[in-house]
């Protein structure tokens, strides 16, 4: 292991100007510069790896919720039900349609969607032919990239309003700011360093910047979503074709699992609480395979790559959490150019919330990939348009960084905290099925209690000998903080309602059939908000929480 | 995680480096890059899939480090078997029009009546 140099301060600091600046290198990140620029907007990216290779997306494939006109009835009515009672049907229908317009765009790009009949069908994407298409538009419209360039931090002008962010190139060894009329955040959700695929990137920059900012939280309970892996992997996260599997405990004894003709959401997560569980796609026709092999070859390269063949041979499988970034909460919007509560600052795909899309559920792959499209492209117009009413005042605004936890040294006698052990101690609260998927106020207030103890000991300086240490430092306060807010808000929700699932209240109550909005650093607030035009749900009794 | 820079096939356009999401390799001054921070290594392939000389290899474990023999990866076709998948290099046709995500809702499931 080599450690990096010292990070250069002063002189060496790169600082530029945009009319908008994008924070993240997903497709919500790519969709917003796309449509910043689009505007005439001067657009820089920045991003903590490289837009192309960075995020869930772009290390995997993914079908979009990219639908005809004619079947959207159809599609609103299986989505309200599935989100329980807290999908906004505007907010779906505007995703639609904006979804089903924008999909032959990344053909005219020059991707390449698979023919019926001759004619294209783009409703899914693999993903790295996607981000690698995306990034040859921007780059052609003369948007600026700056990857390897975590943001640290979030400026604000002395107006109140959010005007740049400042971070770190962390190949260059320089800090960077950059001062924009108006900021995307476009970070991705949080995954606590799980290596659920891709998503490593994703430790809830977004919340932290945005609440430090003074702006809100939503649907954080809903940060519970875990996916299966090969134990052997324990990353790539894709069910589909455990749709095809018989589940086998270790004496080879069929675990079955089945409800109603389909595999019960908690039997997994418990079977895999009593000991190992192992897998073996047996139900797969060779119809089946020839299609799962093309639609989710991610699933299949680890298994290829030990020599495993899933059809014949048993093999371990385990859950990985994926916590906000393929369930729900997020950065709350409160316009339909997902504007934050702050001036300036707008939110995009999973650093948005997705509860008017999704609800209570996961939106994961269909839902949440047409959400980084729409908002994406909202957010980037509405920046741009926040930008453009600015005018040269933009430029002239006195900034100042506004980031805390985990970015300055006091003293340097104080001692300084190990924010590796912190992110240990926030996984060690998160990760556990008993824990995070089954969640009691016990639990919930027992792990809070550690939870808080980590945070006060964010208090201490950080350690920024190198550009690691720095990067690290801040994640380390952003998954705390994160963790935080989803334990207090799945705590607070007393009921069952989809992602947040309370074994000591297994029903949905009709009267919490609300947002929880969340944010603060030190004292976390809480306020509810109403549901607008969603539909009541069905049979609000229904118990929420089944038991195979 | 990543386990192999092969620097007999490695051409030194440092690609890797850049594209790394979780900046795990250093550049190596003319040389192959080197795996500088193998622990923040979250085995998502990328690399594989950008490395233009198939001089990479990322075990399918992601938790532990495993040893690996380049000679072996080679024969048994591991090296570049991603980009051969994705029809990424020279003398591939991308794959992506051979996605078949389309046909997923025309299977029947194994457990539907």
């Amino acid at each position: 292991m080599s450690a990096s140099p010292l990070v250069a301060r002063g002189d060496s600091e790169l600082k530029l100007h945009a009319d908008v600046l994008v924070v993240g290198g997903g497709p919500a990140a790519a969709w917003a510069a796309w449509s910043a620029a689009s505007q005439g907007a001067s657009v820089v990216v920045v991003d903590k790896g490289f837009l192309g290779a960075s995020g869930s997306a772009a290390a995997s494939g993914n079908g979009v919720l990219a639908v005809p006109p004619e079947e959207r009835e159809r599609v609103i009515a299986e989505r309200s039900r599935v989100g329980q009672g807290l999908v906004d049907v505007r907010w779906l229908e505007r995703m639609l349609e904006c979804t089903w317009q924008s999909m032959p765009l990344i053909e005219q790009w020059g991707y390449n969607f698979p023919k019926l009949d001759g004619r294209p069908v783009r409703n899914s994407y693999y993903g790295p032919e996607y981000m690698r298409v995306l990034r040859k538009q921007l780059l052609g419209m003369g948007v600026q990239i700056l990857d390897q360039s975590p943001a640290l931090e979030l400026l604000l002008a002395d107006d109140g309003s959010v005007a740049g962010a400042r971070g770190i190139r962390r190949q260059a060894h320089t800090y960077y700011s950059v001062q924009a009329g108006a900021v995307v955040l476009a970070t991705g959700g949080c995954a606590f360093l799980s290596k659920a695929l891709g998503s490593n990137v994703n430790t809830g920059d977004a919340f932290l910047m945005a609440a430090e900012a003074g702006a809100e939280l939503s649907g954080m309970e809903f940060s519970s979503q875990y996916a299966i892996s090969s134990a052997l992997n324990a990353t790539v996260t894709r069910g589909v074709p455990y749709g095809w599997a018989t589940f086998y405990d270790a004496s080879g004894n069929d675990l079955g699992g089945i409800v109603d003709g389909r595999r019960s959401e908690t039997f997994l997560p418990k079977a895999l609480l009593e000991g190992p569980v192992f897998a073996k796609l047996d139900r797969a026709t060779p119809e089946v395979r020839a299609v799962i092999e093309k639609s989710h070859f991610i699933a299949f390269l680890p298994l290829r790559k030990a020599g495993i063949d899933p059809y014949t041979q048993l093999f371990p499988v385990t859950l990985v959490l994926e916590g906000t970034v393929r369930g729900a909460g997020g950065v709350r919007i409160v316009d339909d150019d997902c504007a934050a509560t702050i001036p300036g600052l707008y939110a995009a795909g999973d650093a948005a919330t997705r509860e008017l899309i999704a609800g209570a559920a996961t939106g994961g792959g269909g839902p949440n990939a047409a959400w980084t499209i729409s908002s994406g492209q909202w957010a980037g117009a509405g920046a741009a348009r926040f930008a453009a009413s600015l005018g040269p005042l933009a430029r002239q605004r006195k900034v100042r960084g506004i980031g805390g936890v985990g970015l300055h040294k006091h003293q340097e006698t104080r001692p300084s905290y190990d924010a590796d052990r912190i992110i240990r101690g926030v996984q060690d609260e998160l990760f556990p099925l008993d824990k995070n998927f089954f969640r009691t106020e016990s639990g919930l207030t027992a792990s809070l209690a550690k939870l808080d103890d980590l945070w006060q000991e964010l208090s201490q300086d950080p350690r920024l000998d190198s550009v690691r240490d720095i990067e690290r430092a801040r994640t380390a306060a952003a998954l705390t903080a994160t963790a935080r807010w989803a334990y207090r808000s799945g705590l607070r929700r007393r009921e069952t309602r989809s992602l947040n699932r309370r074994l000591d209240y297994p029903d949905i109550d009709p009267n919490q059939r609300h947002y929880q909005v969340t944010g603060g650093l030190d004292q976390i607030w809480f306020r509810n908000e109403p549901v607008r035009g969603a539909a009541p749900l069905a049979s609000a009794s229904a118990r929420a929480l089944e038991t195979p | 995680m990543i386990e192999l820079v092969s620097t007999s096939r490695c051409i030194g356009c440092d690609i890797c480096v850049k594209i790394c999401p979780t900046n795990v390799f250093d550049a190596g001054a003319g040389e192959a890059p080197t795996i500088a921070r193998q622990e923040d290594c979250q085995t998502c392939f990328m690399c594989e899939a950008y490395c233009p000389a198939d001089a990479l290899y990322v075990a399918p474990e992601s938790a532990s480090s495993v040893t690996v023999d380049e000679q072996t990866l080679s024969d048994t076709g591991r090296l570049g078997q991603y980009r051969e998948i994705l029809g990424w290099g020279p003398g591939r046709k991308n794959n992506s029009d051979q996605d078949t995500a389309h046909l997923l809702r025309s299977l029947r499931g194994p457990f539907r009546r």
